[in-house]
């Protein structure tokens, strides 16, 4: 494990639960963890999996997508979506030789301010374990077009 | 004085091969390389891709002759799943590889080998090329080889969706059967191709056997290698490119050993240089001995020369006609590198005689073109005879027919000691004391170009011209003399 | 007259963009007689000094074919660069890295350990592996050096046009060849190919329907007229950029991709990540279990292998990244 190391977390959440949940657990003072660039989305369905990998390529340590519970998507399917997009993709990481650990998939509801900062917290730990992901440094040598 | 000769086809900075020679004190050649730069992988980044992914992916090995590589490997996929396959889909892949074999040989006869004894070995630079060969035999005659060529490369497109790069064979069969009306197309296409090839044979019998110094050139030392030869034969010993068992004759001609694909590994071991990015195939019986040939060598050639070397003949009558008077002049073995025009013109004509065969075979249009593979996966071994020889395709998976290795012997590498060998020898035989001259350049091409080296595959498509330069450097790598082509 | 001056200039390549120019037919002898030849090693007799001396960017055509997988090749590709006034990237192997940029998936040493030492059938015990440079009697042979990457020609130097395709389409090639004899070339950065997707090219039969299970292609006969992805089978075309006439599906043969992405979509695999998403599960998946979608899911085999088979080096994360081997 690297000294110090402060795991960068970027996270998708939808407009209409996710990050309602987050803003409750804001409002409620319940202490979630800062290392998070969080991301809005109007709905989970809405996260191309090319954000992930550019999250990922540009030095995220980890990736949280949030998105309402089975059967409440306000887009009716958008989260049966982004379940097997998220599936498809910790595959498609493993391959790439990212720890599929490093994203994961939550569903937070508008009432659940205490379940997002718990996840989240449990995250960053997850994070930290594996340490950080070198790939956006070697992948930043690479890049030199004359 | 120690003096290098550099002979880089194309350019030194690209191109697939390249030759140096290096000269002794007296200015003699002590030793040839010809030497391949490409390198690309295949055999490390396929481990891990489903098995039946390999008939598409493996074309890309080589443009030139990507239906070598697809029909090698469809053939290896099979053998993975223990598939037999329906006899339909046997024919179609048959003929198709076939109208291939037209397809390629004739643009390496015309555009590489043509110039060289139509318009002369010796003839003007900028004349030896395909414009100057269309000025010696006309342009009517022009015009037929761009059109055979077509019609070759439209029959390919029918049977594969395209000529280059084909997907005409899948795991099990062949992608789709064919109709009525396509056999009937094929049918007349095969005709026009009959007589393209008897045309073509009758040009190299006009120009090449009828004049002597050609025929001396022939014969001659400079072109001639005794080695083992190597190649597939039907189970009644003939030609045959798409499937068979192979053949190893001694440079006697006697028969050395004969196996089942999937027994390459028990006869054929490969030998690696640092300086070059070709591997060395021999026959593991007499062990690696070096870049040498005769009997005690485990060098041994492949291709057209090859194959006429291994068979006892053609199925077909016409081949099987100009087979015998090849053998007549040439002799069995025929160790002469030049006769591998030869050889290749023939195959031409077997190639046409064959796919009008098939196309009036009433299985051509038969409904069982593909079976599904479901048995478990594990090993199977394909080999074809690709135009400039045997072609080996060697695959193992896990139990979910993902593979776990590959092994990819491909025809140009079994002829890289041969081609050394001949660069070397024609080289020894022209440049003495240092003196090296534009006939030289030539030579030693036609050395080189007999084999229709695959992996120098950009240089043998439109003119045919291969450019060379030749460099002479001092022992500090100093340029003393450059030869240039006008 | 002044012709416009033509170069086409390989590197890592098979040689099948170049050869398949042959199957213009009379166009061929058109172009040629419409042009200068610059450098054309299929075609003409002339030398990397020729090229040198010309000055730079008076090449008014370059085709450079093949991807940048060595030390030479990558010198190739600047020169190309500095000589030529309008450079495209000729074949998807230049575009996108294509076939041989598959060698991201492994390690540079995997690979030449792999082939040299660890192959079947090769007889090396003291483990050579050819190397750039060779000292024989104090002469020196040298061949290029395999990069750690293989690279789109793009990563290596700015690239004016695209002409993808493995081969690129005949009549996208006729194409690129008129509008840059007559000079009316598109805008730089434009890519030669239609502005949608194989999809809308291929003639099958869709219904939109979901698939719940997953084919391997050898595993059945595909029906002839309807889509092979609503089959069941892996099919590239939603992600692929048309312009091929969609000549795989046409033969029952799926999509793989040589076209590259489409258009407005920078990363192949994850497009086609997207599509399989949307076709593959139930049509009401309330009540199914992240289980159960992960097992229908994870019958793409290998989706790395499958979704970059042309683009691996062009995508987000260009390789596999820590390979061991
Ligand atoms: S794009 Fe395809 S045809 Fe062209 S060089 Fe690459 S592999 Fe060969
Ligand atoms: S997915 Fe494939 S078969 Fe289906 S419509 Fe698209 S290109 Fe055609
Ligand atoms: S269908 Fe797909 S793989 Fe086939 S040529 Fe078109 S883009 Fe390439
Ligand atoms: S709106 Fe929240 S996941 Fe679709």
């Amino acid at each position: 494990m690297v000294e110090n190391f402060e795991p960068n977390i970027v996270v998708f959440a939808c407009n209409w639960c996710s990050y309602a949940g987050m803003d409750l657990a804001g409002t409620s003072r319940i202490q979630y963890p800062h290392n998070l660039k969080v991301i809005r989305v109007m709905c989970s369905g809405r996260i191309n999996p090319v954000y992930i990998l550019e999250a990922f390529a540009n030095g995220a340590d980890g990736v949280l997508v949030t998105g309402c519970h089975p059967g409440d998507c306000h887009y009716i399917s958008g989260n049966y979506k982004t379940r097997k997009r998220i599936i498809l993709l910790e595959r498609l990481l493993e391959q790439f030789g990212i720890e599929k650990e490093r994203l994961r998939l939550e569903w937070v509801s508008a009432s659940e301010g205490e379940k997002f900062a718990n996840i989240a917290k449990e995250f960053v730990e997850q994070i930290r374990k594996l340490g950080p992901n070198h790939i956006a440094k070697e992948l930043r040598k690479e890049v030199a077009v004359v | 004085m120690k003096k290098v000769v550099t002979i880089q086809p194309i350019t030194r900075l690209e191109g697939h091969g390249k030759i140096s020679i290096f000269l002794d004190e007296t200015g003699n050649v002590k030793d040839a390389y010809y030497q391949v730069v490409e390198f690309r992988g295949f055999e490390r980044f396929c481990i891990g891709r489903p098995v039946e992914e390999m008939p598409i992916i493996t074309p890309r090995i080589c443009g030139v002759c990507p239906w070598a590589h697809h029909m090698a490997s469809a053939k290896a996929v099979d053998a993975v799943y223990g598939a037999e396959l329906p006899k339909t889909a046997k024919k179609i892949r048959e003929m198709a590889y076939n109208i291939f074999y037209i397809h390629d040989h004739s643009a390496v006869f015309y555009a590489l080998s043509a110039p060289d004894f139509v318009v002369g070995p010796d003839a003007p630079r900028a004349e030896r090329n395909i414009l100057g060969l269309i000025g010696k035999i006309g342009l009517e005659t022009g015009k037929k080889v761009i059109n055979a060529r077509m019609v070759a490369t439209k029959l390919l497109e029918k049977l594969a969706g395209r000529a280059i790069i084909p997907t005409c064979a899948v795991p099990g069969g062949v992608s789709k059967p064919l109709t009525e009306d396509d056999r009937k197309e094929i049918e007349e296409g095969a005709k026009k191709l009959v007589d393209f090839s008897q045309f073509t044979l009758k040009i190299f019998e006009d120009v090449v056997l009828k004049n002597q110094k050609y025929l001396d050139l022939i014969m001659g030392d400079v072109y001639k290698h005794e080695t083992y030869y190597m190649g597939l034969v039907d189970e009644k010993g003939l030609v045959n490119y798409y499937d068979g068992k192979v053949r190893v004759v001694d440079p006697k001609g006697r028969i050395y050993t004969e196996f089942h694909p999937k027994d390459y590994l028990n006869h054929i071991g490969e030998h690696v240089e640092t300086w070059t990015y070709l591997k060395f195939p021999y026959l593991k019986s007499l062990g690696w001995k070096g870049i040498v040939d005769g009997e005690t060598s485990g060098v041994y050639r492949v291709g057209p020369l090859g194959r006429l070397n291994v068979a006892d003949g053609f199925a077909t009558p016409l081949a099987q006609e100009a087979y015998e008077k090849f053998k007549e002049i040439l002799g069995k073995p025929a160790h002469a590198t030049l006769g591998y025009h030869w050889a290749r013109v023939i195959e031409i004509l077997n190639a046409a005689e064959r796919v009008l065969e098939l196309s009036k075979d009433p299985d051509i249009t038969g409904k069982d073109f593909r079976v599904p593979l479901t048995n478990t996966p594990s090993e199977g071994v394909g080999i074809v005879e690709a135009p400039r020889g045997t072609l080996i395709h060697h695959y193992k998976t896990d139990q979910n027919g993902i593979l776990t290795d590959v092994n990819l012997i491909v025809a140009t590498t079994h002829n890289n000691a041969g081609i050394c060998m001949s660069v070397k020898k024609a080289s020894q035989q022209l440049i003495r004391g240092g003196n090296v001259n534009d006939g030289l350049l030539n030579m030693i091409e036609m050395a080189f170009r007999a084999y229709d080296p695959c992996l120098a595959c950009g240089t043998h498509a439109l003119p045919g011209q291969m450019p060379l330069d030749v460099c002479i450097y001092d022992a500090n790598g100093r340029l003393v003399v450059e030869i240039k082509r006008p | 007259m002044n012709k416009p001056r033509l170069a086409i200039i390989p590197g890592a390549n098979c040689a099948g963009c170049d050869y398949s120019l042959l199957d213009l037919g009379e166009k061929v002898i058109e172009v040629l007689m419409a042009v200068d030849i610059a450098y054309w090693p299929t075609a003409a007799d002339l030398k990397l000094e020729d090229l040198e001396k010309l000055p730079d960017g008076s090449i008014d055509l370059v085709l450079f074919e093949g991807a940048v997988n060595n030390d030479e090749t990558e010198e190739m590709a600047k020169l190309a660069r500095r000589k030529a006034k309008n450079l495209i990237a000729f074949g998807a192997c230049a575009c996108f890295g294509g076939i041989p940029g598959l060698a991201n998936v492994a390690s540079k040493d995997g690979i030449l350990r792999k082939a040299y030492i660890k192959s079947l059938s090769t007889v090396n015990q003291q483990g050579t592996i050819p190397c750039k440079l060779t000292r024989l009697d104090g002469i020196e042979l040298t061949i290029p050096e395999f990069l750690e990457s293989v690279k789109s020609l793009d990563q290596v130097v700015n690239v004016d046009y695209y002409l993808p395709g493995c081969p690129p389409p005949l009549k996208l090639v006729a194409e690129a060849l008129t509008a840059a004899l007559s000079g009316k070339l598109p805008p730089k950065g434009t890519v030669f190919g239609s502005m949608k997707s194989v999809c809308d090219d291929c003639k099958r039969i869709r219904e939109d329907k979901k698939i719940t299970e997953i084919k391997r292609y050898h595993q059945l006969i595909p029906d002839p007229e309807r889509c092979l992805f609503e089959q069941g089978i892996i099919c590239m075309g939603p992600a692929t950029r048309g312009g091929c006439d969609a000549v795989c599906p046409t033969v029952n043969v799926p999509c793989r991709g040589c076209m590259g992405p489409t258009p407005g979509s920078q990363d192949q695999g994850a497009r086609m990540l997207s599509a399989l998403s949307s076709v593959i599960g139930l049509e009401v998946e309330t009540g199914v279990s992240d289980e159960e979608v992960r097992k229908l899911i994870l019958q793409v085999k290998d989706p790395l292998g499958t979704f970059y088979r042309y683009s691996l080096p062009k995508s987000i994360m260009r390789r596999v990244w820590g390979v061991r081997e």
